[in-house]
């Protein structure tokens, strides 16, 4: 794997250029950057994020600036209702901020238009819910290979990439069953495939252990620091699981919406 | 796409017991369109056949007959009517398209039985035709309504004294018993229908023995054949206003669905007619038949027809089925309203139907909607899965209702049901033309299939609206 912005290939019938590691094309194809391990990967300088509650304006994040380096596995911790999950939907790129300025991967992301954040997020961000949310009518093969057909890989490609992310959550005994014939556990194995099959820049879990018992709860964080190590992405974790914080690099600490402290656990 | 058609699939089955009450809902709707349209389809087909069976697609009249005709039938008669048949005949174009073509006489007069037991008049309806070209038109069915009759042997080309008379005009004039008809009683003793006596008895005979001189010696062959059937005079005003007889063997009658023309229709041989008519003069016609292989040929047959008229200085028009018989166009009319009303109130219960089915759908999963979208799929795809599922549910519904309808019209013929309409003296068939217009069954199916992707749009714009954080909140 090379790093920084590599060589492109050209789409039959289009001028859009494409990524050569990324070997097929459709329309929305973006020129990516594979971030090496000292770049960082999200930037926010001075965001604010506000909800309404009815007539009630509440204040979710303040003034947050931060960069988390690329190919680490962050966490963000707080207590409920400190902003944990609505800093990871702003980095996430399904939410906007009010002001200020985000960047992942490289790509000021407040500019991009509905359709183009959508592809983004098709390429560059995998996630993980608490809840697995896996698409409960999809065969766990059919979850797991949901995102590569978003970006139109081709059947073979898509095939290999989709067996092979199944046998490394060890599921793959398990493809053709529908996600309410699995366990916990392993929704939330075919979750962490499904996130990680297309190869993303970055992986987003939100309290992804919240919903298992401790000793699933630890498999899933050891197959994740697995597969992170391997696969090289950014994990950002959004939890208040001591489990998950016991195997931060960096560590993201949150209070009342403001960012109150950045600790560099694991050196690169 | 074959991701969306899965996705949908999955869910109308994992819903099943919800998609099965939508699709039969849209089944209802599409089975009560259907079999509607299907038995209208048969009145118009029906009517249709029986009208050009009669009167042929095209009727040549001389300018003015439409609209003033039936004043003075016979001053608007059509002389050297046998070379404006030969010239559209004879015509190229025409040649083709036409099947029969025939003359035919209107007219209106006084129908009397004098017999030695009888004595009742009534007001005519008569048409004077040609036998044999009647039993050529009546074997016209383009659309397989298997209304088609065999040569009607009561009326020949060789004899013209003979004629049919509706069953209405029999019982008035008392020629049931003669005729063999049954359902239909004898006059009461003492009514009006008794023979008079004296002065009015001799103005009878008198008018009869008229009728016997009127006929000559040309007819005098077939009048011995004719001796054994019930014979009734016909008193007409000639072209010239004087009053004229002849006599009519009558050989048969006609069950003639309308009360009012059952009570005064005649038919009988042109040559007879005419001579009602015209008496020595000139012979004429009031009008020319013109029936084609097919109805869609008419617009063309017609066009040709005028140019030909106006080519040749022939003061004549041409009027189409439809125009002589504003019948048909009314109940065309009426029928079509009332199958827009209908497919009106099941578009409106499919919409309603799918739209709340929908919503539910929508409602159970705008966390998976919000999963999705946060995965990379775009709004206009969540929008199309939701359309995609409206669509299929209609399909399925719409196709059920297809079957059944189809099922329940062939039942429906099987059994030959049968029911007198308003104004009809006699039951008609009840048939369903469902599966003998298979274009009736695209047209309904697509119809209700787009009503439902209408029905679906409104949640599925309401789905791909919505906001990835809040969906992903939804509990």
């Amino acid at each position: 794997m090379e790093y920084g912005t590599v060589g492109y290939q050209r789409c039959p019938g289009t001028a859009i250029a494409t990524a050569a590691y990324w070997p097929y094309c459709d329309k929305r194809a973006r020129v990516v950057t594979r971030f090496a391990p000292t770049s960082v990967v999200v930037r926010l300088d001075g965001v604010d994020k506000t909800y309404q509650s009815g007539a009630i304006a509440v204040q979710a994040l303040r003034a947050i600036t931060l960069e988390i380096p690329a190919d680490r596995f962050s966490v963000v911790i707080g207590a409920s209702g400190s902003g944990k999950t609505t800093l990871l939907n702003l980095i996430g790129c399904i939410d906007r901020p009010n002001r200020g300025a985000i960047e992942v991967c490289g790509e000021n992301v407040a500019t991009l238009t509905d359709n183009a954040l959508t592809d983004f997020r098709a390429r560059n961000v995998g996630f993980i819910f608490q809840n697995f949310s896996l698409v409960p009518v999809l065969s766990a093969y059919e979850n797991v290979e949901y995102p590569l057909l978003l970006v139109g890989m081709p059947l073979v490609e898509r095939r290999r990439r989709t067996l092979a992310m199944l046998e490394a959550v060890g599921l793959a005994a398990q493809a053709r069953q529908r996600p309410n014939e699995l366990s916990g556990g392993q929704k939330q194995r075919i979750a962490i495939a499904r996130a990680l099959v297309k190869e993303p820049q970055i992986v987003l879990a939100d309290e992804p252990t919240a919903n298992l018992d401790s000793a699933t709860g630890a498999s899933i964080i050891e197959l994740m620091r697995r597969v992170q190590a391997e696969s090289r992405t950014s994990f950002i974790f959004a939890t208040h699981d001591p489990q998950v914080m016991a195997h931060a690099d960096e560590i993201f600490a949150i209070r009342d919406g403001e960012l109150t402290e950045h600790r560099t656990v694991a050196p690169v | 796409m074959n991701l969306l058609f899965k996705i949908a699939w999955r869910n109308i089955v994992r819903n099943r017991r919800r998609s099965l009450m939508t699709a039969s809902a849209i089944g209802a709707g599409a089975l009560a369109m259907l079999l509607f349209a299907g038995y209208t389809n048969f009145i118009f087909t029906g009517l249709e056949t029986g009208y050009v069976q009669r009167d042929g697609h095209l009727t040549v009249f001389r300018s003015g007959y439409f609209l003033y005709g039936a004043g003075n039938a016979a001053a608007y008669g059509i002389d050297d009517y046998l070379g404006v048949m030969r010239l559209i005949t004879e015509d190229p174009a025409l040649q083709p398209l036409i099947a029969v073509i025939s003359p035919t006489q209107a007219l209106v007069g006084i129908a009397a039985n004098y017999s030695a037991d009888t004595a009742a008049s009534r007001t005519f309806i008569g048409v004077g035709l040609m036998p044999s070209d009647r039993d050529r038109m009546r074997r016209w069915d383009e659309y397989g309504t298997a209304d088609v009759y065999p040569p009607d042997a009561r009326l020949s080309d060789a004899d013209p004294n003979r004629g049919l008379i509706g069953t209405g005009l029999a019982r008035i004039l008392g020629l049931c018993s003669a005729l063999g008809l049954t359902n239909c009683p004898p006059a009461p003793a003492g009514s009006p229908a008794v023979p008079a006596a004296g002065s009015a008895a001799a103005v009878n005979s008198d008018i009869t023995a008229l009728a016997r001189r009127e006929l000559g010696d040309a007819a005098s062959a077939a009048a011995a054949h004719s001796t054994l059937m019930p014979q009734i005079d016909l008193l007409a005003a000639t072209v010239g206003g004087a009053p004229n007889v002849v006599s009519l063997n009558v050989s048969g009658a006609l069950a003639i669905g309308a009360k009012e023309l059952d009570d005064a229709y005649i038919i009988m041989h042109l040559a007879l007619a005419q001579q009602l008519v015209y008496g020595r003069n000139e012979q004429e016609v009031t009008a020319i038949m013109v029936q084609l292989h097919r109805t869609e040929q008419l617009a063309a047959a017609r066009a040709r027809l005028n140019a030909l008229f106006q080519q040749h200085h022939l003061d004549l028009e041409v009027r189409d089925f439809a125009e002589l018989t504003p019948y048909y166009g009314q109940v065309i009319r009426l029928f079509s309203g009332i199958f827009l009303f209908i497919s009106l109130v099941m578009g409106m219960i499919v919409l309603f139907a799918v739209v709340n089915t929908m919503t539910m759908n929508v409602m159970e999963r705008t966390n998976e909607i919000g999963t999705i979208r946060a995965m990379g799929v775009r709004r206009v795809r969540i929008r199309l899965q939701f359309i995609v599922e409206g669509v299929l549910i209609g399909a399925i519904g719409a196709t059920i209702g297809a079957i059944l309808a189809i099922l329940i019209g062939d039942l429906t013929n099987h059994f030959g049901f049968t029911w007198v309409p308003p104004g009809n003296t006699a039951p008609i068939p009840l048939r369903l033309v469902v599966l003998g217009r298979p274009w009736l069954i695209v047209e309904a199916w697509l119809g209700l299939v787009l009503v439902a992707a209408i029905a679906a749009l409104i949640p599925a714009n309401r789905a791909a609206r919505l906001a990835v954080v809040d969906a992903l909140r939804h509990v």
